[in-house]
């Protein structure tokens, strides 16, 4: 008997897991951006004293994990597993942060919702009594996505007003299985939704459908609405993602307009010519890890539903003619 | 009034490019652009259409990528014209040798002296 | 219309869906400035474009003659955009002009250098020297295909 699943696609955790710890890398651009604040490190330029983006972006991945563990006196030999993932092919940053790390590795990829993937697989570990602590972490790098998902950064191209911007960045957080802190209630995986969007510069479209029907889901799973909770938020939806979100949700009967935001929404200013706003695995990641770790420890919230949103996307299924599946999993933290 | 004609001529068929990519939503990318224009112009110079455009705006109709395909028709017809069958291979290869060898020499030293910036 | 549900609609098929969303995202997707993107393309375009016609007479009055002076042009006009690409100059040009540093000549040259300056890290051969034709290749694959055609129709029609 699945005695701790909940309705459809929901887990409910008996003994939820603790956020120990966490850690948020960002990129100078970032940092220049309304929560640079909140980050425990800026880089100076987009190499990070690498030779090359690549090498940069597992590097910033690699040090938020250590930070991590460093705040709370922990060693890699703590961790009983490294739960972490990346936008790039054979997720390259994680695969080599792990070489570093030496920690028991359990790789992911789940385009940018891998945040929010690695805590709900995380809580798992640990509800079930199979690991005492593990790390949860994603990267993701404005020039090594460029490059690889649309043109060379240096081709003069215009961004449609839609496109979002991928931010540079990495977050990395502690679970344990006792302790003082916040806790991850519950974890809804959502489903692969696809309604036929098909432009690799409107990712907030493609997305939407799979992230409403994972909130959709979870109220219906946890028999409740949106009143059960101080903020609901999503990973990188970005300006047209978010509103069409909304728009999904309220069609279903839910009315979340007032208590949602995003973390692409929140992570640029406008004027930073980031379009739509920010996107990208480490979106999510440095803005969960810092700013929204900080402000529920702050009493800000209090209970909170996080929604990390992943567009699917391959350039070779879409010169094929293909569309882009998008993915949405929650968690839920609670002060 | 050539300056002026070569501005006019020039940018107007900039003007298609950006309409084309604007009103189709991105689904004409920049690399479809640059193929779909240099073949466009070979086309329209074989018909016979272009080189009128050549001759009223100069630069204006050369530097844009339609004359370069304009260069390699042209090559190709007047290639064949001296040298038969063997000329419509290497016509328009010939008339548009500088700028191809150009592109590759220069390409390939800025590529190799310059580190990318990246934003 | 508006409030109709999509996600969860008992009534809609998948394709029903696909089509509401689709209604749903083009009535909520910015759309581009598109007269700010036409003045720029036109004067952007028109300026690279009056440069040449600058570099042409200059080379005609060095004696070349038309074909050369055409070709002395195009070779500067590349030489230029490379450099400004290599200086990280050019893909903030292309940001407000659009197509009017794609479209000249100088937009093919700095997709060549874009793609080869960016994959010089996996090497010279593999990284600089394939690269430099990832978008160029395409270009003059048609651009000597359709040429040859022509010249082939020509070569029938003049037999």
């Amino acid at each position: 008997m699945a005695t701790k699943k909940l309705g459809k696609q929901t887990v409910r955790f008996q003994n939820p897991p603790v956020i120990l710890s966490s850690a948020a890398i960002a990129g100078p651009k970032e940092g220049e951006g309304p929560l640079g604040l909140y980050f425990d490190q800026l880089l100076k330029d987009n190499l990070f004293e690498e030779e090359t983006w690549e090498k940069a972006e597992r590097k910033m991945l690699f040090e938020a994990i250590i930070l991590a563990m460093n705040k709370i006196d922990l060693v890699p030999e703590d961790i009983d597993f490294m739960l972490a993932g990346d936008l790039l092919n054979q997720i390259i940053s994680a695969n080599y942060t792990a070489r570093q790390t030496e920690i028991p590795f359990i790789g992911l990829y789940g385009a940018c919702s891998t945040m929010a993937e690695s805590l709900a697989l995380g809580s798992i570990l640990i509800d079930g009594g199979f690991a005492a602590k593990v790390v949860c972490g994603a990267s993701s790098h404005y020039n090594t996505a460029e490059r690889q998902y649309r043109f060379p950064t240096e081709l003069g191209v215009q961004r449609p007003p839609t496109a979002q911007w991928t931010v540079t960045g990495a977050g990395a957080t502690v679970l344990g299985e006792s302790g003082k802190g916040l806790r991850v209630s519950h974890a809804t995986f959502g489903k692969v939704v696809d309604l036929g969007i098909s432009d690799a510069n409107d990712m907030g479209s493609a997305m939407a459908p799979a992230v409403a029907d994972t909130i959709v889901t979870h109220f219906q799973d946890i028999g409740g609405n949106e009143t059960y909770y101080d903020l609901i938020i999503t990973g990188d939806m970005g300006n047209v993602g978010k509103g069409l979100v909304q728009q999904l949700v309220a069609k279903e009967g839910y009315n979340i307009a007032d208590k949602y935001t995003d973390c692409g929404v929140l992570v640029f200013d406008p004027a930073q010519d980031t379009h739509a706003g920010g996107s990208g695995c480490g979106c999510s990641a440095i803005v969960f890890n810092s700013y929204l770790l900080h402000e529920i420890l702050g009493g800000k919230f209090k209970k909170v539903l996080f929604i990390g949103s992943g567009a699917l996307l391959s350039p070779t299924a879409l010169q094929q003619g293909e569309s882009i599946p998008g993915i949405g999993h929650a968690v839920v933290i609670e002060a | 009034m050539d300056f002026l004609k070569a501005f006019l001529v020039g940018g107007a068929i900039c003007v298609i490019g950006q309409l084309l990519m604007d009103l189709t939503s991105y689904k004409i990318t920049p690399a479809h652009i640059l193929v779909s224009f240099v073949s466009a112009g070979a086309v329209l110079s074989g018909l016979g259409l272009y080189k009128p455009l050549v001759d009223f705006a100069g630069a204006g109709a050369t530097v844009p990528l339609p004359g370069f395909g304009h260069a390699l028709a042209q090559g190709a017809i007047e290639g064949v014209e001296e040298k038969g069958l063997l000329g419509a291979f290497a016509g328009g290869v010939e008339a548009t040798a500088v700028g191809v060898a150009a592109a590759i020499i220069f390409g390939y030293l800025v590529a190799v002296i310059f580190n990318p910036k990246g934003e | 219309m508006a409030s109709e549900q999509i996600l969860n609609s008992p009534t809609l098929s998948k394709n029903d869906k696909k089509k509401a969303y689709f209604d749903l995202v083009n009535r909520n997707k910015p759309k581009p400035p598109l007269l700010r993107n036409i003045f720029w393309a036109f004067v952007i375009g028109g300026l690279i474009s009056v440069i040449g016609q600058g570099l042409l007479i200059l080379y005609s009055g060095q004696g070349l003659d038309e074909k050369s002076a055409g070709a002395a042009t195009s070779a500067t006009l590349v030489f230029a955009a490379a450099l400004l690409t290599g200086l990280g100059v050019y893909d903030n040009i292309g940001k407000f002009a659009g197509a009017g540093s794609i479209v000249p000549i100088t937009g093919f040259a700095n997709s060549m250098v874009a793609s080869a300056l960016e994959w010089k890290r996996e090497g010279m051969v593999f990284g600089v020297g394939a690269k430099l034709f990832a978008i160029a290749g395409p270009v003059l694959v048609y651009g000597f295909v359709t040429s040859w055609l022509i010249g082939l129709i020509a070569f029938i029609f003049k037999g």
